[in-house]
Formats: structure tokens, C-alpha cells, sequence
């Protein structure tokens, strides 16, 4: 009798698996056919865009993306849901190229997006040149973040050489904000020792010998820096800089502007095979558009990001301080070259760090 | 059923004999070591997840784990799991049976390959999936051409997990039917049974229990698994974040207090979890003690 029972037992765990299952598959179809009715309704199909994207703009996409919905919704009536992923900028890329079905791309430097264009072939290799500024809405620096009243007196990249100093950066070979931080040093001590690349190299040397945790992500980074308090000084970009204050409490840290820094540019693009796929050309490009609107430069500044828009720039002015900028192209010779020189396996990084 | 044989099972704690000829104070340390050890990286860690969970009130801790994207992680976590659990089930009946109750060549290459998942690191097995459905993968061509999401959609979610789980049911029921032999089954099929019957009526009552068990563990992996689901994820918010990539993704946004209550929940699952083990086991021993 009891073989009985324990049969049934079974028997009843299944059914109630495959009927909690069949549950949610019926859910999401019944789902469907209500969106469906919807299309009906209005002139146009509702579409999904997907956006990949790295690490830090992720609050900047949230608000953008609800202002963008709306206006779209407007302009054309039709329904557009806007879907984020984020992590770090080599990471997605790498993500996009093996079938993640982006829209849009909004990574962190134009070497990963570059990569995508040559090794995947979804969009074109000139993909630059198809939006304004470098196909740029929006740049940043870097700058450093310290503790609140600067207890170790950092003032300049030469400080962070000093022996008593403890440096968080990530890893250039994962993170594409470190590399950002990676080249900017690199300018600094270009500048100091006139291009001599023996001393820029000791001048590296020493600098990442002072790094305590070299983490896989900009984002892990301030984590390190911001909750484990390890470290004198972060070298972040300036909107996770101002991200960590704003959210962390401004009586704990403090920004301190370097006095050469790069200009970061982090580009935008439709990935064309993808949109073409799903029909989301049209709005895709439309989405990108909409970042160089003033609401859009309105919304990059309000997260921290220096707008291209003068007047924008100007209104946030209290916000940016102007700092001497060296860019990627003129300094460095383009994405391609310093991926090359400086990062790939036995690049300048290999040479300098060693763990 | 008369003349049934005590069955040994590996998973039922046995009764151990009382006493032991050490002096008390040797017992006394040893127990004290085992509480602080436990106390120390055990219970602190999961009273402090629930204390700063609700470190921002309750309003936050309820909005954490209602949010539309919490949810769908919830869900997509829950599916995952009902997925993998009966597949895994079957899978690990079928593995067992042929193991133990047949002879054939090549069976010690078989056990090590179902042990596999354990050796091999799970973000390897995420990227063997990405290897072979990614877009240059083995078939990735022909997937989009077929419009076909796998990897970076909820089936690469599932197989993913399924892979990194399907040990857990035939490791639990493998020593166990060894031990039993095959003398039950032969007994049913002389006496005239089909082998639909001797399944259903004599192997299937002998490892109820194990089988449960092993469900049980594989469930628990499943829920938390986040290495191989990582890589084979996408991470699109209320899309193909499972919970704990959720919880990590909160983390990140300096979420802390929403991060802490989805994992509070998790903690909740893992216990409940534990509760139907234990209940499990109680049963199985109250059963055997009664049928001896």
C-alpha cells in the first residue's frame, strides 16, 4: 500500500511542476495576445530596443531612456520599451560580438566597438564617422577621488608615486575606464620628462607598484575604494566620482582635479545588423540623435557627464572645472595604436606592472 | 511487504554510539570550537544579511522585492529551477539505473563524465555554451538565420544550469542502488512482472527517498547558481537577470539595503530549503526504523 501512496506522491509533484510551468508560459503567451490587441489599437507596433552599455552610466540611461520613450511616444505615437545591460565595457563588447542582440551600443571607448565591427562584421568599420563629435554625446575625464580634507595631500599625479600612497585602479587589460586612467598618467609623465620613454616608464612603474587592489572593473574599483575603504586615492572617472559622493555622502570624500588629464570619449552606435534584424533601425538611430538634443546633453550633465552642448556645458559650469585635456587621437595616435602600444600582451603595460 | 532488507542509506544520518572514552573536557572544546566556528561564519554572516536588508525600513525592503525587476528576476529564477529539477530527475534515474543495474563497457567513463560539472569551473561551462551557440560559435549561424535565441535569451539560462546541476540526483542514488543490488528487481521480473512494473513498484519505493534528496540539492544549486549564468546571461534588466545577478547588479548601484533584502529572500529559499531536507531525512529514518 504504501508503494501506492509514494507513487502518487510523485506523480502529484510533477503535475504540480508542469502545471506551475504551463502557468507561467501561459501567462506570458496570454501576455502576448494582450500586447497584440494593443498593436491593434495604435497606428504603430510597440518595439524593444536593447542598449548595451558599461558599467557607470547606468542611472544616466534609466532617466534617459523614460525621456526618450516618451518623446518617441509623442513624436510617432508608437510604444517603445528601452532595455539596459551593463558591465564592464570589454565584457559587453565581447557579449555583442557573441550574439547578444544589441540595438544600440554605448560602451566606454571606441577600441571595443571597433573590435565589434571587425571581428562580428554588424556594423560598419566607419561607424564613427556617423554621428557627430566622434559619435560622442557626452565625455568625461578622469580625475582622482580622496578621502574627506585630503589627510595624504594629493595634488597631481606625482603625488601618487610618493611611497606613503596607496592607489585603486582597475585592471587595463579588463576595464576600459582603467585604460582611460592608464593614459592620462601616461600623458602626465610624457609632459614631465618631454617623451623620454625610459623615465615615463619608471614614472608607470612606480605608480602601479602603488596599487593596493588592481580590480577587473571601474565600478569594482570605487566599490574597493568607497565600502571596503582601501586605498588614499581612486583614479575614477569624474561622473563615478560624483556618483560616489552624491550617493555615499559628500563628508567622506573629496575630488581633486589633476593638472593634465585626458579627454574621454565614450562613443554611441546602432548596430546595424541587429536593428535591421528587428525592424528597430528607424528608432534606434532616433535614440541616438536624441542624446545630442539639449534635453539629452541636459540629462548627461545632470549624471555627471560633460555635454558636447556649450550652453549646456555652460549652465553646469560650477560642475566641470576646466582642466587640460590631451585626447586618444592627437596624443596617442588613435584607439587602434594605443590598444596596441600600451595594452595588448606584451604592450607597455606588460613591461611596467608587475604584480 | 515482508522480508524487506534494512536498507543502509548514505544520506540518512545513522545513530552513533553514545560516549566515547574521551575526558570531558575534550568534548567540552571540541563542542565549543564547532559553535564558534559556526556562530562565526555562518549565522553572523546571515543575521547581517537580514539586519541590513532591513537597514533602511521596511518600506525599502518591500519596494526591493517588488519592483518589477526584482520580480522578473524571482520569476525567471523559479522557472529555472522547475526546468531543471525534473530534467534533472529523469536524467538522473536513467543515469543511475543504467549504472547500476546493467553491465556494459565504458560505465567507469560514464560515472566520471556525470561528475564532470563538478570539476569543471562554471564559467567554463557558461563559455562552453557561448562557444557553441554564440553567434561564431558551432551553430551559431544557423540560429540566427532561424531566428533562434539561445545564449543571451532564458534557454541558454536553463541549459547552463542544468548542466552545473545534473550530478547532484544520480551522485545521490548511484551508491545507494549499488548497495542494493539487483536482487529485488530480479526477484519481481521471475515472479512475472514487466520491467515497467518492477520499475514502478520495487526500484522506485527503495530510493524515494534519495531521490527526494537529491531534487532537493539540485534545487538549492539551482537557485543560486551564478558563475555559469553569468556568463551565458546578457544581464538585460527584467529580462535575463536570474537573482543572484540581481542582487550583484544592486550592489553595484550602491543599492546596498535593496541588494541585502533580495538576498534575504534567497537566504528565506535556501532555509525552507533545508527544513524540507530535514524533514526528509526524519521521515526516511521513521520509515526504516518502522518497516525494520
Amino acid at each position: 500500500m504504501k508503494t501506492k501512496k509514494v507513487v502518487g506522491l510523485f506523480i502529484a509533484i510533477f503535475m504540480v511542476l508542469f502545471a506551475v510551468v504551463g502557468c507561467s508560459q501561459q501567462e506570458s503567451s496570454s501576455k502576448d495576445e494582450k500586447e497584440n490587441k494593443e498593436n491593434a489599437a495604435s497606428s504603430k507596433e510597440p518595439v524593444e530596443l536593447l542598449n548595451v552599455s558599461y558599467d557607470p552610466t547606468r542611472e544616466l540611461y534609466q532617466e534617459f531612456n523614460k525621456e526618450f520613450a516618451s518623446y518617441w511616444k509623442e513624436e510617432t505615437g508608437q510604444e517603445v520599451t528601452i532595455q539596459q545591460s551593463h558591465g564592464g565595457s570589454g565584457k559587453q563588447g565581447r557579449a555583442v560580438i557573441d550574439g547578444l542582440e544589441a540595438d544600440v551600443v554605448t560602451l566606454a571607448l571606441a577600441y571595443d566597438i571597433d573590435e565589434i565591427a571587425n571581428k562580428a562584421g554588424i556594423l560598419s568599420t566607419d561607424w564613427q564617422k556617423r554621428l557627430e563629435d566622434n559619435s560622442t554625446p557626452y565625455t568625461s575625464t578622469i580625475v582622482f577621488l580622496v578621502r574627506k580634507g585630503n589627510p595624504k595631500n594629493i595634488q597631481d599625479w606625482d603625488d601618487l608615486i610618493r611611497e606613503d600612497v596607496s592607489v585603486i585602479t582597475p585592471n587595463p587589460k579588463t576595464s576600459g575606464g582603467a585604460r582611460w586612467n592608464y593614459l592620462a598618467a601616461w600623458a602626465y609623465a610624457s609632459k614631465q620628462f618631454n617623451g623620454e620613454e625610459d623615465k615615463i616608464k619608471d614614472f608607470m612603474k612606480s605608480l602601479y607598484k602603488n596599487v593596493e587592489v588592481l580590480d577587473s572593473g571601474a565600478r569594482d574599483s570605487t566599490n574597493t575604494f568607497v565600502q571596503r575603504e582601501i586605498g588614499d586615492v581612486l583614479i575614477a572617472w569624474e561622473n563615478e566620482a560624483f556618483l560616489s559622493i552624491n550617493e555615499l555622502g559628500e563628508d567622506k570624500f573629496e575630488i581633486v582635479n589633476p593638472s593634465i588629464s585626458i579627454l574621454a570619449e565614450p562613443p554611441v552606435a546602432v548596430v546595424d545588423k541587429n536593428a535591421e534584424k528587428k525592424g528597430t533601425t528607424e528608432v534606434a538611430e532616433a535614440y541616438l540623435k536624441y542624446l545630442y538634443t539639449e534635453k539629452g546633453q541636459e540629462i548627461a550633465a545632470k549624471n555627471y557627464y560633460r555635454p558636447r552642448n556649450q550652453e549646456v556645458l555652460k549652465k553646469y559650469a560650477d560642475q566641470f572645472p576646466e582642466i587640460e585635456f590631451v585626447t586618444v587621437d592627437e596624443d596617442f595616435g588613435g584607439w587602434q595604436k594605443a590598444q596596441e602600444t600600451h595594452f595588448n600582451d606584451g604592450g607597455t603595460f606588460d613591461e611596467i606592472y608587475l604584480p | 511487504m515482508a522480508g524487506n532488507v534494512p536498507i543502509q542509506f548514505s544520506t540518512v544520518p545513522q545513530k552513533q554510539p553514545a560516549g566515547t572514552s574521551d575526558p570531558k573536557w575534550v568534548q567540552w572544546l571540541l563542542i565549543t570550537i564547532a559553535l564558534a566556528f559556526l556562530g562565526l561564519f555562518l549565522f553572523l554572516p546571515l543575521i547581517t544579511v537580514f539586519i541590513q536588508a532591513f537597514a533602511k525600513g521596511v518600506n525599502v525592503y518591500i519596494e526591493a522585492i517588488t519592483n518589477p525587476e526584482a520580480l522578473s528576476a524571482i520569476k525567471l529564477t523559479i522557472l529555472v529551477a522547475l526546468i531543471a529539477i525534473p530534467l534533472n530527475a529523469i536524467f538522473g534515474i536513467a543515469s543511475a539505473w543504467a549504472i547500476t543495474k546493467f553491465q556494459f563497457r565504458g560505465k567507469n567513463i560514464l560515472i566520471t563524465l556525470i561528475d564532470l560539472p563538478f570539476a569543471v569551473s562554471p564559467v567554463i561551462a557558461g563559455l562552453v555554451f557561448i562557444l557553441l551557440f554564440g553567434s561564431r560559435g558551432l551553430f551559431g549561424e544557423w540560429l540566427f538565420d532561424n531566428d533562434i535565441k539561445i545564449v543571451f535569451a532564458v534557454p541558454g539560462i536553463v541549459l547552463a544550469t542544468i548542466f552545473v546541476t545534473f550530478p547532484f540526483v544520480s551522485r545521490e542514488l548511484i551508491p545507494l542502488m549499488q548497495a542494493q543490488g539487483t536482487a529485488e528487481e530480479e526477484a519481481s521480473i521471475t515472479l512475472g512482472a514487466s520491467g515497467w512494473k518492477t520499475f514502478w513498484y520495487v526500484t522506485l519505493p527503495n530510493i524515494k527517498w534519495a531521490l527526494l534528496y537529491g531534487m532537493i540539492l539540485c534545487n538549492a544549486r539551482a537557485i543560486g547558481e551564478f558563475g555559469a549564468v553569468s556568463v551565458v546571461s546578457g544581464h538585460i534588466r527584467g529580462l535575463t537577470n536570474t537573482m543572484p545577478l540581481h542582487i550583484e547588479i544592486l550592489y553595484g548601484e550602491y543599492q546596498f539595503a535593496a541588494a541585502f533584502a533580495v538576498a534575504s529572500l534567497m537566504s528565506l529559499m535556501a532555509i525552507f530549503t533545508l527544513i524540507i531536507k530535514s524533514f526528509l531525512e526524519w521521515k526516511a529514518k521513521k520509515q526504516i526504523s518502522t518497516e525494520i
